[in-house]
């Protein structure tokens, strides 16, 4: 820790303020417009699905057996669906700018008490995912980088190429009847068993390390090949102490950068992994969201998701800054 | 160089330990804030004495209107009334009911002496409560002209505007179920489920999960099954449903589809248990449109059907191939005598072309330079009826029918009805959704015809013959079977809507549980009922 950033080490604390507070308002400013921008479109987008809002809604609410004529117009009667457009989006901005994210048209719960309650579970498990992605992926990436084209290399080449081609629904059954019905050891689904977030934190875990694996083994071979590593060797130290010292921090950096682009996976995954395990996430409702056309709830769990982005963006690029100093503000 | 190796030595060991951490503090995490007890230990030891259903059913709120159906499968809540296997009506927090002989006035004498889950006795004055709640909001309550609800007594009265036999078996819908005033905040909305059923509440997660335990205090029917603690899981996929069953962490998993069902014929962890539901897969046609307004081509389309293939092929049992409308479930209504519905390709060709229609260039049957061409709407909340819908496609393109199927939303259905844009639609009706039929084919073949049956039918006969039905009163008492076996017939003749084929409720249930039995009316899992083996 001393050596990585001793030089900085000395600056004032007024000083690192100064320094990351554009960077800190430039990600304040794009978190503002990923929330107007995706609750705009979020809300045309629903709006241009095919199908009666109210009856979709009355769907939502009183199930297939119980929607009816009846049911919808009270519906639409109760919600104001009536209203022209423009009416309803500048009562959701305005509303935003109050913090407040509206009630569900189908569960009649304020969204940010549903979110509140979802966001937990998805955090939970995107975290876990990266963490065991880190954990899988760049250790055989390294592992595989430092002999090239050997029988490790060649083994996670392969198996990297399958995992990132199976759709993630088709992993995730593959995993379940492997580990929870052949084996037994993990709950196939649900939330509430012990070591339940184990199989859909793997399912996109295997995904992201699949690609994190070879960019690792890829910025292995580069440090490999490099005169600094090689300089490092011969000037005595042992291999371990030269991947140690001079190796895992400049693999680490190509490794971290490109965890910025598997959010896009990761959250698209989110949506999957949620349904297939019965994960009480975000994902989850907001696939439900859009069945029954829930226009706050829509808006509301994409935005999150939206900010979600851009939060963990920020902190990709925090995390690449702490290991490469060039790239500081 | 001491120096750098020790700072070295401790980054390691630093890196090494928070490794480990890491991966052991979902572990931690789960087991903190698991609120169920049980479910601290090893995951398969979760179902010892839990035991878990899943299925597809969402909480979308705890209003009883909303998921109540589920509040009342999972037996936390009642209803005044009951229904037997058979669809006769049974006491429940009603003893008796009686209705005065212009069939204007009934009357519900309350059981003495019951409780709801907090202690609180159910008075006439809760129960009125609940059933003008019920009454306010769209639902089955109003398909009855009720002038008004009042307590006398220790009974509920009901006064209605014209006579409705099938009033009592409105009061045992789910969305009429009766509520502790503990369940609703000021404003009337139900903010907690008490109810007074043999199993209470003991937590809730929306919108997929709840716990029950068995409530010590109920003072209904006996309760012979063992289970003390279950758990209900909603869970989207009928894949995952399975797979949970099949890894032994459910024991109870419904509405399961075909590839499903013949995964489980073999496990060795769960049986197959299967009950003939009062549902019906049909083609909802509109004989307002100019093509299908021709009896001739609904016969055609009919004939067309290969109910049996359909059946076997689709959904695994050839015996659902719809010979009738009803179900032979449905006593009463199905009539063994009707001669079945056939399947011949030959004879509707030849009713097609008797109607004008005749093969074009492209194999497609074209009327005054028309082409014969429909859109099938159907909607994927049943996980078959896109398949059936695709198979019936085909089918008509045999006979120079073109089908383009459109697959949405549930809802489609009514609102196509209703903009009468609809052509086709494929649909699955619950004839036990009110366990008197009469209800909902008053609903679905009356005069106006209705959201989920007939659409732009002209026939006065069925709709007069269900009205006579509905209205029957002591003084003027119901018309006999050949009434309703007159209601099948012209059904069967006339084909405002074209069935296709039955339904079989399919539920696999763990070798860890015995005493499993389907409910036909879909009211209850029955779980008061099971034993642990």
């Amino acid at each position: 820790m001393t050596r990585f950033s001793s030089p900085r080490m000395h600056d004032t604390s007024l000083n690192l303020v100064r320094r990351i507070a554009p960077a800190l308002a430039h990600r304040l400013l794009q978190a503002v417009l990923v929330a107007l921008l995706v609750g705009t479109l979020c809300f045309f987008m629903t709006r241009m699905l095919p199908g009666d809002m109210a009856y979709r809604i009355a769907a939502g609410r009183y199930g297939y057996d119980m929607v009816t004529t009846a049911a919808a117009e009270a519906v639409r009667l109760e919600l104001g669906l009536d209203r022209p457009w423009p009416a309803a989006l500048v009562e959701w901005w305005s509303r935003l700018l109050q913090f407040d994210l509206g009630v569900s048209q189908v569960t009649a719960q304020p969204v940010a008490m549903e979110i509140a309650w979802q966001l937990g579970p998805t955090v939970r498990l995107s975290l876990m995912a990266m963490g065991l992605s880190l954990l899988i992926g760049p250790t055989l990436g390294v592992l595989a980088g430092l002999k090239p084209g050997g029988v490790l290399d060649r083994f996670t080449l392969a198996i990297s190429t399958v995992l990132r081609a199976l759709p993630s629904f088709l992993l995730g059954l593959v995993l379940v009847l492997l580990f929870s019905v052949k084996l037994g050891v993990l709950p196939a689904a649900g939330h509430d068993d012990h070591g339940s977030i184990m199989l859909p934190a793997l399912t996109l875990a295997l995904g992201m390390a699949a690609v994190s694996c070879r960019v690792a083994r890829d910025a292995m071979v580069q440090v490999r090949g490099s005169a600094y590593f090689a300089f490092a060797l011969t000037k005595g130290l042992s291999l371990r102490h030269a991947l140690l010292r001079h190796g895992l921090r400049n693999v680490a950096a190509p490794v971290v950068a490109y965890l910025g682009v598997q959010l896009v996976y990761l959250v698209e995954g989110v949506v999957l992994v949620e349904t297939i395990f019965a994960w009480p996430g975000i994902g989850h409702a907001l696939v439900h969201a859009i069945f029954g056309r829930d226009v706050p709830m829509i808006q509301g769990t994409a935005l999150v998701l939206g900010l979600m982005f851009v939060l963990f963006n920020a902190l990709v690029d925090a995390a690449c800054a702490f290991i490469d100093p060039r790239r500081r503000p | 160089m001491s120096r750098s190796s020790e700072v070295s030595r401790r980054r390691r060991s630093v890196l090494a330990a928070t490794v480990t951490a890491a991966s052991l503090l979902p572990w931690r995490g789960a087991s903190a804030d698991d609120r169920a007890g049980p479910h601290a230990h090893a995951f398969t030891a979760a179902g010892k004495d839990v035991l878990t259903v899943v299925g597809p059913w969402e909480m979308t709120g705890l209003d009883p209107s909303r998921a109540g159906y589920m509040f009342q499968r999972m037996e936390v809540v009642e209803t005044l009334l009951d229904v037997s296997n058979r669809g006769r009506l049974q006491p429940r927090l009603a003893t008796s009911w009686q209705v005065s002989d212009d069939g204007l006035r009934w009357r519900f004498r309350l059981r003495g002496n019951r409780r709801f889950h907090d202690g609180s006795e159910i008075t006439p004055e809760n129960v009125l409560m609940c059933l003008r709640r019920a009454h306010a909001r769209p639902g089955v309550l109003r398909l009855a002209d009720i002038r008004a609800l009042s307590a006398e007594g220790g009974d509920i009265v009901i006064a209605l505007n014209r006579p409705f036999a099938p009033l009592p078996y409105l009061l045992t819908h789910f969305s009429v179920q009766i509520l502790a005033p503990a369940s609703f905040d000021a404003k009337g909305n139900v903010v907690r489920i008490v109810g007074s059923g043999p199993f209470r509440i003991v937590s809730i997660s929306m919108p997929q999960q709840f716990d029950v335990e068995r409530f010590d205090g109920y003072g209904g029917l006996a309760v012979p099954g063992q289970v003390r603690r279950a758990r209900y899981i909603s869970v989207a996929r009928a894949e995952t449903r399975t797979l949970l069953v099949q890894s032994g962490q459910a024991e109870l998993a419904f509405s399961l589809d075909p590839p499903s069902i013949r995964a489980l014929r073999t496990s060795p962890k769960a049986v197959l248990v299967t009950q003939m539901l009062p549902r019906t897969t049909f083609l909802k046609l509109n004989s307002g449109h100019p093509i299908l307004a021709d009896v001739r081509v609904r016969r055609a389309i009919s004939l067309c059907v290969e109910r049996q293939g359909i059946a076997r092929a689709l959904l695994r049992d050839a015996d659902l191939g719809a010979s009738q409308l009803f179900p032979p479930s449905m006593s009463g209504w199905h009539d063994p005598a009707l001669a079945p519905l056939r399947t011949d390709p030959a004879a509707a060709r030849r009713l097609l072309a008797d109607a004008g229609w005749l093969p074009g260039p492209d194999g497609i049957r074209y009327k005054n330079g028309q082409r014969l061409a429909l859109s099938l709407t159907t909607f994927v909340d049943r996980p078959e009826l896109p398949l059936i819908a695709a198979a019936l496609q085909e089918e008509m393109r045999q006979i120079g029918i073109a089908v383009r199927v459109v697959i949405g939303n549930s809802s489609d259905i009514p609102a196509g009805h209703r903009s009468g844009n609809l052509q086709l639609g494929l649909v699955a009706r619950n004839f036990g959704n009110l366990p008197d039929p009469v209800a909902t084919l008053l609903q679905d073949f009356g005069i106006e015809g209705g959201d989920w049956g007939a659409m732009g039918w002209r026939n006065a006969e069925v709709p007069a013959t269900l009205a006579r039905l509905a209205a029957a009163t002591q003084a003027d008492p119901a018309p006999d079977a050949a009434a309703r076996a007159r209601v099948a017939a012209v059904l069967q003749a006339e084909l405002p809507v074209i069935p296709v084929v039955w339904y079989r409720q399919v539920c696999a249930a763990s070798r860890r549980i015995a005493g499993v039995s389907i409910d036909p009316f879909e009211r209850s899992y029955r779980i008061s009922q099971l034993q642990w083996t």
